[in-house]
């Protein structure tokens, strides 16, 4: 559909031109054969879903690590970059995710941190201070110098990142979503920053999922997917927002669809109000009075703005935060009960986080398949653990569930986002549960792994597996919920029939700008 | 299995030319000749009396650093181990020499209290962080100082023997039936013979299955699973439905139960002692950080750890009368164990980059075939 190698902007010289960068990591080629042209005083855009390799690219280009093939030009003249040091030295800046700024300096310490002018034993903050204005005038980056770190917030942080690296001289600039931590306001502030720089020469690649303000704000963009280029498109004008989610995601989007009901009025989860408790006293509970029933067969979706109850949902069902309320599981009240009896009891949990709770990164895929089942055949008998038994069952999960790895002795760190989820999916199935806690089971992995584990979700429900999903993707909790609790500062506020909701009266309900029942 | 072994004795080997050129430069300073001091100390453990003596003094060592293994293991320092042996040693002592039993029972009878003392002991640092959230590091080195302090206080007030020995403070000699005979007789079983005097003393056997015991219950009892589980990811562990502050509490009381133990081959075993008092030695837990550390947790490395450690110590001991600074062994201890956890670092990054690699070329050769169940997938949407 779009032309790849587009060399549309033949007036301007090329600041930075990649070509095929292979770059692999523990368990995953991060970028396979990525090709980026930039032209000098652009901006242009780097899109891609999370986990494409965007900031593994962007790590490259500036030095942070070395790319196993392909070559990086910077104004004409092939580079290699040992280190950072290198890319600053050409020119080239980085401004993170993640601010790294020493919250007990001020600005213009930040800022001259590692460059500072004057003598070995003077330092000469006058002139710092002056450079600092001079810079903040000219690109509309104004902050006080004198201001304490801890005291700005978060648009004045970002602006004193983007100072830091363009008193190091840079006339190339690599943001890092540099949007993600902005609100409105402050995101077409940065953009009209960016857009003094880039007039008075210099070069902004920014990377970014938000298509809408890559079409805005982009000269040009390139579309990485799954370590690939797949498009370099020179003129956003000439795509919509549709088209270029489809090449980010690529055509074969996988959709959520359970199909026909498989519920039943056997009910298996009964929560009762269920309260966790808030810290102090006069601070809201953040689980509130919660009440509902999941039945066999059935997928109930929890929707709700991150930070409203559905971690402490989770970890109250499960048994890590102490909750008040009763749980009958198939009539047995199960709210007394500490975390191992309960996942004895049936309780299948799939980990919100599974890098931290879900998987032990330095045990081996054996080792991490008997988490929270090593008491029980195959991978306990008695006192001892059955390295045996272990070892066959994590065979027969990594065969099941389709976990691409070369071998079950490895490190759970060496396998790729989504083949270490479907290693998680695939213990909590094989275990049998009665009822499934999957807290946010496809967030961060490739659409592969997302199209596996929804399959997975939906042959349980078909067989009678009651389930709570809980997750930010609209789309999955449509998709694939029989019924959607909608929770809003600890509370159910609403009930809708993921039949007819749309998106976006999903995301009313969860604001609280809709009440009610759907 | 060479390999293994050869990849494990790598970073050591590394560390211990590191540590040689180290000393040789502070001997030089110092105005020594290197290569004399060298000899010399090469000199004095050339000998199968010198072997002998190496094993004895490597082993209470050995014991110490399996102690802190243990709660390293779980992420648990305990730094309390010097006060856990000193009161244990003490009460075992006494107690050892008060009652009378049949060897069989009186040997076990030691064992017992020894270990159920050290372990009381590191239970105090323990219940005080599940139930006040006290740092074990703090409490546990606090706790050092009380147990100095105490058992001084207990020799001299309470089980003093005051019938022998009037002018020195200890507690009475354990009778025939609490000690461990030598292992002369094996040793020249092999065809070795040494000096008059010099004995191997009865305890190796004891620390030999105690290295065992602490293998299989890490490695494969589910307790042991679990206390790793703990020490690498406590969230992961509680997910996982185990009770933290239940392993917590276990995982101290059995290091300071093994701590309780660095005294027993003196108590037992070394015809020098016998008893408690205030010649017994008094630093022996804090060696056993250092030795965990080099041995890296493992039973074997820790006693490879001691026995060098007893080595230098050994070696250095003529060096004195001879103009040569003794302290040249802890210059030599001192900078082998820096730079053995440096090489462990570098070569565990080397390692994780070579697996890491090789997870990745198997992989990609997977990843050339389309994933199956996208496809499907997009069939039925």
């Amino acid at each position: 559909m779009n032309d790849t190698g587009g060399t549309a902007a033949v007036d301007t010289r090329i600041a930075i031109q990649l070509t095929d960068i292979v770059k692999r990591f523990p368990g995953v080629v991060a970028n396979d054969g990525v090709n980026l042209t930039v032209h000098e005083g652009t901006v242009h855009a780097i899109v891609g879903e999370n986990g494409a390799g965007k900031s593994t690219l962007m790590k490259t280009l500036y030095g942070a690590h070395q790319p196993n093939e392909g070559t990086i030009t910077v104004e004409g003249a092939e580079v290699r970059f040992s280190s950072p040091k290198d890319a600053i030295a050409a020119g080239i800046g980085m401004v993170f995710q993640a601010f790294l700024l020493a919250a007990n300096l001020t600005v213009w310490e930040n800022v001259v941190l590692g460059q500072e002018p004057g003598s070995a034993l003077s330092l000469n903050a006058k002139q710092a201070r002056r450079r600092i204005r001079e810079l903040g005038e000219q690109y509309g980056l104004e902050v006080d110098p004198d201001a304490l770190i801890s005291d700005l917030g978060v648009g004045d942080k970002q602006r004193v990142e983007i100072l830091k690296v363009l008193y190091r001289g840079a006339k190339i600039l690599i943001l890092d979503e540099p949007t993600a931590v902005l609100v409105p306001q402050e995101v077409d502030a940065l953009f009209a920053s960016l857009r003094d720089l880039t007039s008075s020469g210099a070069t902004v690649i920014f990377i970014s999922h938000k298509l809408d303000e890559v079409l805005k704000h982009a000269d040009a963009i390139t579309v990485i997917r799954q370590g690939k280029t797949v498009g370099e498109l020179p003129d956003p004008s000439e795509v919509t927002s549709r088209q270029l989610a489809e090449l980010m995601v690529g055509s074969e989007l996988p959709v959520p669809e359970i199909g026909e009901s498989t519920v039943t009025d056997v009910p298996v989860l009964e929560l009762k109000n269920l309260t966790v408790a808030g810290d102090d006293e006069g601070v809201r509970n953040p689980l509130d009075d919660i009440s509902f029933t999941v039945h066999r067969g059935e997928i109930v979706g929890i929707a709700g703005v991150e930070g409203n109850g559905q971690s402490e949902l989770v970890e109250a069902i499960v048994g890590l935060a102490s909750s008040t309320g009763t749980m009958l599981l198939d009539d047995v009240d199960i709210a007394r009960l500490s975390t191992r009896e309960r996942r004895d009891s049936g309780i299948g949990y799939i980990a919100e986080d599974r890098q931290k709770d879900g998987l032990v990164l330095p045990f081996s895929l054996w080792e991490n398949a008997a988490l929270g089942h090593q008491h029980r055949p195959p991978y306990g008998r008695g006192p001892w653990l059955d390295i045996r038994g272990a070892k066959a069952k994590t065979e027969e999960i990594v065969e099941e569930f389709d976990v691409r790895t070369p071998g079950i002795e490895v490190a759970a760190f060496t396998l790729s986002g989504g083949n270490q989820q479907k290693l998680v999916v695939g213990r909590e199935m094989t275990a049998d549960p009665k009822v499934l806690i999957a807290a946010h089971p496809t967030r961060g992995v490739d659409v592969g792994a997302q199209a596996v584990i929804w399959d997975i979700l939906r042959d349980a429900r078909a067989d009678g597996l009651g389930t709570i999903l809980v997750s930010a993707d609209l789309e999955e909790l449509i998709g694939l919920s029989d019924r959607l609790l909608v929770m809003l500062r600890g509370k159910v506020v609403a009930e809708v029939d993921p039949k007819t909701v749309t998106p976006a009266e999903l995301g009313s309900y969860m604001t609280g700008a809709k009440t009610g029942t759907h | 299995m060479l390999e293994r072994i050869w990849r494990a004795s790598l970073a050591p080997l590394f560390a211990a030319a590191a540590a040689i050129i180290i000393s040789s430069v502070a001997l030089l300073i110092s105005g020594n000749d290197p290569l004399e001091a060298f000899r010399e100390m090469w000199k004095s453990i050339d000998s199968t009396q010198s072997v002998v003596i190496i094993i004895n003094t490597a082993v209470p060592l050995y014991i110490s650093g399996v102690a802190v293994a243990i709660g390293f293991k779980m992420n648990l320092f305990n730094i309390g181990s010097n006060g856990q042996y000193l009161l244990a040693a003490l009460v075992a002592g006494w107690a050892g020499a008060e009652v009378s039993l049949p060897p069989l029972l009186h040997v076990p009878f030691v064992f017992l209290v020894a270990i159920l003392v050290g372990g009381s002991w590191a239970l105090i640092a323990a219940i005080l962080n599940v139930t006040r959230n006290v740092n074990v590091v703090v409490s546990t080195i606090m706790l050092n100082y009380i147990g100095i302090g105490l058992s001084a206080f207990l020799l001299q007030e309470v089980f003093r023997d005051e019938e022998n020995g009037g002018l020195v403070a200890q507690t009475k000699v354990m009778p025939e039936s609490a000690r461990l005979p030598n292992l002369n007789a094996i040793v020249e079983f092999f065809g070795f013979d040494f000096a008059p005097g010099v004995e191997l003393y009865g305890f190796l056997p004891f620390a030999i299955a105690l290295g065992v015991a602490y293998y299989v219950l890490l490695n494969r009892s589910l307790f042991g699973y679990e206390l790793r589980l703990s020490g690498m990811s406590a969230d992961a562990a509680q997910s996982a439905g185990v009770n933290p502050k239940r392993m917590v509490l276990i995982t101290l009381f059995l290091s300071g139960a093994v701590a309780g133990m660095i005294g027993l081959p003196f108590l037992m075993a070394n015809p020098d002692f016998y008893k408690y008092g205030d010649a017994f030695p008094t630093l022996l837990g804090f060696t056993g950080l250092g030795l965990a550390l080099l041995g890296r947790n493992s039973p074997v490395g820790i006693a490879a750890a001691a026995f060098v450690w007893a080595t230098i110590e050994r070696a250095t001991q003529p060096l004195g009368p001879l103009g040569i600074p003794p302290e040249i062994g802890r210059i030599l201890q001192g900078s082998f164990l820096l730079s053995a956890v440096i090489a462990y670092e570098v070569v565990r990054r080397r390692n994780d980059a070579a697996a890491a690699a090789a997870a990745a070329e198997a992989t990609r050769a997977e990843r050339s075939e389309p994933p199956p169940s996208a496809t499907t997938v997009g069939a039925t949407s």
